[in-house]
């Protein structure tokens, strides 16, 4: 491994960072992330007197970090190559003797390209809630919660240290629980919620330290003193660079909905459809591999531990791949589907091709985004329901949306010339030539089998067949329609870029993006292919074939009712009981742990404070009684204390 | 001449005194104990009144004459004559209602222990040091009390003291170095009067009861605890069943 | 046979001590009056016994003062036992516990 290391070693990241010129988009890029924190403030406090016009503060917001953002990236690519690496010093935050944090901003080429996709696709989105959202007697809290989100995330991406970067994490964490249970009335809702900021936050613990590590090994959370540093602080193979990277992926499971930590993302599709698009397709979730890509230096050290995480990476690719094959509820094949996606991107990253990784991560963006905000048009036509056996036959009805969505089902199917096909393709190439990473090939490319079948079985139940869906409880049926144009604009805007997506990289050495990136990652991944390529590519495509072709027949022709839920397909349904196998193993102890200590604060805690009132009730009542209010009494008492003074004089005397 | 009734008691084989301490001692005893057990309060009076006399008598045996003569003239004589018009006015025979409120436990048997242990150490520690033979007779002289029979001889008594006679001696001294304590207590004395009157009024409204229009009584309310009943008319106010309005005749008035 | 000086502070200290049972016993307040008069006298006679042993008459004096405070009181006394009598119509001691609890 360490072999290969040398040999692809590239420009270590960060050695050279420079100042921006004042007034450039890059020393205004600070406003980035304030301008939506402004307008969600904003919002929060005047969101009711706004009523409807919220919409366009937030968008205005919106707007204005994505056109900022398109002027970092055009001016950094105004920079010569090797001198694109900004940082712009805001304000110092914690300056505690060897602990010195600042905010400030880390703007480079990684940083510009996480930006154009958070800040233009939160845009659409926010466009998209304008139909989706109409109606919501909190409207207004909608887009203040989004914009609010939209700040944290470029935090998150814009942070020049692990501190801030953690700022925005932990944000981002609170976003998603506030959006998530948005509709927090609904019970089940708020529970989801919970789950996904508790689940969240398991992983923070290991990013948290990571962060202490971090800090006592190198004297510094800076990237800039960080990662250019870490070859010589650390040494390769080091027991400390394993630990950070570990802990580091820990955090990024728990964002990034890896195994173990991934089972909050399913019921978060419990929020409305355009946080599932924005947080947990687009943006959010993305955030671990960003995470992992900005660290590669760390990375770089300890490749052997890259190779875990892309095997948990093709692992979780697989099962929730099976997952998605079962489930009726069209959100959730979603979220499956992006879990797994995440999967394929954690290979790339993992195996040391952080290109790979963010290319997938930027093109399953904009498809993923596609898909949910086409699965929302059908949830706002068919009145809210999701079971995929209760629709069918809406490409006649809604066109656009049918067409669109279909788009976003190629890409992600890997179909060429989609963009899918060209970053899915280049993160197997990267485990295809890694040494020792094959069978995640193999794997991953069962997976892209998989992806394709249960892609189009979403397709085909929703739109295709002849319509299912019947009157439900209460008599209502649903009439459904096209959506309204701010809903179905982004929709298209988004399939043009599934579509054209693919240009961003298409050769894996001389793509545009693997040249833009390079000042900002360090490539670790192996160049020995085991297989020609163009056979790879030819395998995997024909897996993805074979899948659709699959799916079209069965559910065309012979599976015209849902499965029962018994065998592999019930486990399959019930997500193989990992959310009841943590139910048993974590949460029931937790819950006796606190029901038992919730018994002791109430018999021993409370019973000593309030045991003592009781006491002091009984003694005084027992004491009482000495108050006869007989004066009788009181001489009695009065001889008594007499003759005992009488007693002492007479010991006294005596000599007692 | 001062008679020294122990001195001249030394050679006597009986004596005067001892007689006389054994039978007034005998009523002075006997009459307080009776103070206490007798139920009726008149009888336990009376009884208190020979038991002042039993005192003054030994004020006389131990040559404290005024103070006899002061003990009968002051205590019995007026201080229980007051007694027994109280005891009048409150009601003779209000003794019945002793047996309304129950006993409090264990007052009798701790009264009974702490009465025994009380004399007990009063007999020790302030009887104690004077029961020899010695101090039958006191003597001026110290010396001449090193043996019994010594100081019997020497006794001097109260021969000194009262040498131009007791009233004499005790007003020397009272007008003398116990001046003022004297003129203090004679205006305590007329405090005490004024107390005594002012205590003794009754409790009259400073307005008229007829005209006052707040002070409206319920014609049919009859209670007789509420209402202050004093002599030999307490039992009457039941007689008053049928009064309206406010007036109401009063038997207490006439007192 | 001579009378040491002690019997009569024997004697005085049982009448003392009787007077002192008599007040705790007794429940007709008058009665525990006269049993503190009781009490009083009992001391006068032990005053005036000790002015025999130191032979002076100091003692003698004192038990003069005592007299006159026990007339006051005895004065102030009755006048509050009327009072109380009227109020609560009956010389029962234990009918004054309003400071019960």
């Amino acid at each position: 491994m360490s072999a290969v290391l040398a040999a692809s070693e590239g420009v270590v990241p960060l050695t050279q960072v420079l100042t921006a010129p004042g007034g450039s988009p890059v020393d205004l890029a600070w406003l980035i992330p304030v301008v939506p924190a402004v307008s969600a403030g904003l919002l929060l406090l005047f969101g009711k007197r706004l009523g409807r016009l919220a919409a366009a503060v937030a968008i205005t917001a919106m707007g204005y970090s994505a056109v900022a953002s398109t002027l970092v990236f055009a001016f950094l690519g105004s920079q010569p190559e090797g001198g694109r690496t900004f940082v712009r010093t805001v304000g110092t935050w914690i300056s505690a003797g060897p602990l010195q944090v600042d905010w400030s901003l880390l703007v480079d080429p990684l940083a510009s390209v996480m930006l154009l996709l958070v800040t233009w696709v939160g845009l659409l989105i926010h466009i998209y809630s304008i139909g989706y959202m109409h109606g919501d007697e909190r409207y207004p809290r909608f887009f203040a919660y989004m914009n609010l989100f939209a700040a944290s995330m470029l935090i998150l991406v814009l942070g020049s240290s692990f501190l801030t970067l953690f700022v925005g994490w932990e944000l981002v964490g609170l976003c998603s629980y506030l959006l998530v249970g948005f509709w927090f009335e609904n019970r089940d809702y708020a529970t989801a919620a919970k789950k996904a900021f508790i689940v969240n936050r398991i992983g923070d613990v290991g990013f948290m330290i990571a962060m202490f590590l971090v800090f006592f090994a190198f004297g510094s959370l800076d990237f800039a003193q960080v990662l250019p540093e870490a070859a010589t602080v650390l040494g390769a193979g080091s027991v400390t660079a394993v630990a950070i990277c570990l802990l580091l992926f820990v955090g990024a499971t728990g964002k990034s909905a890896q195994i173990p930590l991934y089972v909050w993302l399913p019921d978060a599709m419990a929020g409305p459809t355009p946080v599932s698009a924005l947080i947990h397709a687009a943006t959010m979730v993305t955030a671990g591999v960003y995470l992992l890509a900005r660290t590669s230096p760390l990375w770089a050290l300890v490749p052997e531990w890259g190779l875990l995480v892309a095997w948990i990476g093709v692992i979780t690719a697989l099962v929730t791949a099976l997952i998605a094959c079962a489930q009726r509820d069209l959100k959730k094949i979603l979220a499956y589907s992006t879990i797994s996606q995440l999967g394929y991107m954690f290979i790339g990253v993992g195996l040391g091709d952080q290109v790979a990784g963010i290319f997938h991560l930027l093109t399953h963006g904009f498809f993923k985004a596609l898909l949910f905000l086409a699965a929302g048009s059908v949830m706002h036509a068919m009145a809210n329901r999701t079971d995929v056996w209760g629709m069918g036959g809406l490409l006649r009805v809604m066109p656009i949306t049918a067409i669109t969505a279909l788009v976003g089902v190629l890409a992600i199917a890997g179909v060429p010339p989609l963009s899918g096909f060209w970053s899915k393709e280049e993160v197997l190439a990267a485990a295809a030539d890694t040494p020792g990473a094959q069978p995640i090939w193999l794997l991953g490319a069962i997976v892209a089998g998989l992806t394709a079948f249960y892609m189009v079985r979403w397709f085909y139940l929703i739109f295709l067949g002849s319509p299912r869906w019947q009157a439900d409880a209460d008599g209502s049926v649903p009439h459904p329609h096209e959506s309204p144009l701010s809903m179905t604009l982004p929709l298209v805007v988004l399939a043009v870029l599934s579509v054209i997506g693919g240009l961003l990289n298409i050769n894996p050495e001389t793509g545009f993006l693997h040249g833009w990136l390079e000042p900002s990652v360090l490539r670790y991944a192996g160049e020995t292919p085991f297989l020609a390529e163009a056979m790879a590519i030819v395998l995997v495509v024909a897996l993805s074939v074979v899948g659709l072709a699959v799916a079209l027949l069965a559910y065309g022709r012979r599976w015209t009712r849902p499965a029962p839920s018994i065998g592999a397909a019930g486990a399959a349904q019930r997500a193989f009981y990992v959310d009841r196998f943590y139910e048993t193993v974590v949460m029931v102890p937790g819950w006796l742990l606190a029901k038992g200590l919730a018994t002791f604060d109430r018999l021993g805690i409370d019973g000593l404070v309030n045991g003592s009132g009781r006491a002091t009730q009984r003694l005084a009542s027992v004491t009482r009684q000495l108050q006869t209010g007989f004066v009788r009494s009181y001489v009695l008492a009065v001889l008594a204390g007499a003759v005992l003074v009488g007693a002492m004089f007479f010991g006294a005397g005596v000599g007692w | 001449m001062v008679v020294v009734l122990a001195q001249a008691a030394v050679n006597e084989p009986s004596n005067a005194e001892f007689f006389v301490f054994i039978v007034i001692g005998a009523i002075s005893l006997g009459s307080a104990l009776c103070v206490v057990v007798l139920r009726n309060a008149v009888h336990g009076a009376l009884m208190l009144v020979v038991n002042f006399f039993t005192i003054a008598v030994f004020y006389a045996v131990m040559e404290a004459q005024f103070l006899a003569t002061v003990q009968v003239i002051v205590y019995a004589g007026a201080i229980m004559v007051l007694f027994l018009f109280v005891i009048m006015l409150v009601g003779v025979d209000s003794e019945q209602d002793l047996r309304a409120n129950p006993a409090i436990p264990a007052q009798r048997p701790a009264a009974a222990v702490l009465g025994l242990v009380l004399f007990a150490a009063l007999a020790i520690s302030v009887a104690g040091p004077y029961l020899q033979r010695s101090s039958a007779c006191p003597s001026t002289e110290a010396a001449a009390a090193a043996t019994d029979a010594a100081a019997l001889t020497s006794c001097v008594g109260l021969a000194a003291a009262n040498e131009q006679g007791n009233t004499q001696g005790v007003g020397a001294l009272l007008f003398g170095e116990y001046v003022w304590p004297f003129e203090v207590t004679s205006v305590l004395l007329v405090i005490a009067a004024l107390g005594a009157m002012v205590l003794g009024r009754k409790d009259e409204p400073l307005i008229d009861r007829v005209d006052d229009p707040l002070v409206l009584r319920d014609p049919q309310e009859q209670t007789s605890e509420a209402e202050p009943v004093s002599g030999p008319a307490g039992g009457a106010a039941d007689d008053h069943a049928d009064t309206v309005g406010a007036y109401r005749a009063d038997a207490s008035e006439e007192v | 046979m001579v009378v040491p000086a002690g019997y009569y502070l024997l004697l005085a200290a049982a009448l003392f001590s009787i007077g002192v049972v008599g007040v705790l016993v007794r429940r007709n307040i008058i009665v525990m009056f006269m049993c503190i008069e009781l009490m009083l006298n009992s001391v006068n006679l032990t005053l005036v016994t000790f002015s025999r042993i130191n032979g002076n008459l100091e003692g003698q004096v004192l038990s003069f003062f005592v007299m006159v405070v026990a007339a006051a009181e005895v004065t102030v006394g009755l006048a509050l036992i009327v009072n109380l009598f009227r109020l609560k119509a009956s010389t029962d001691a234990d009918e004054v516990d309003s400071l019960r609890s």
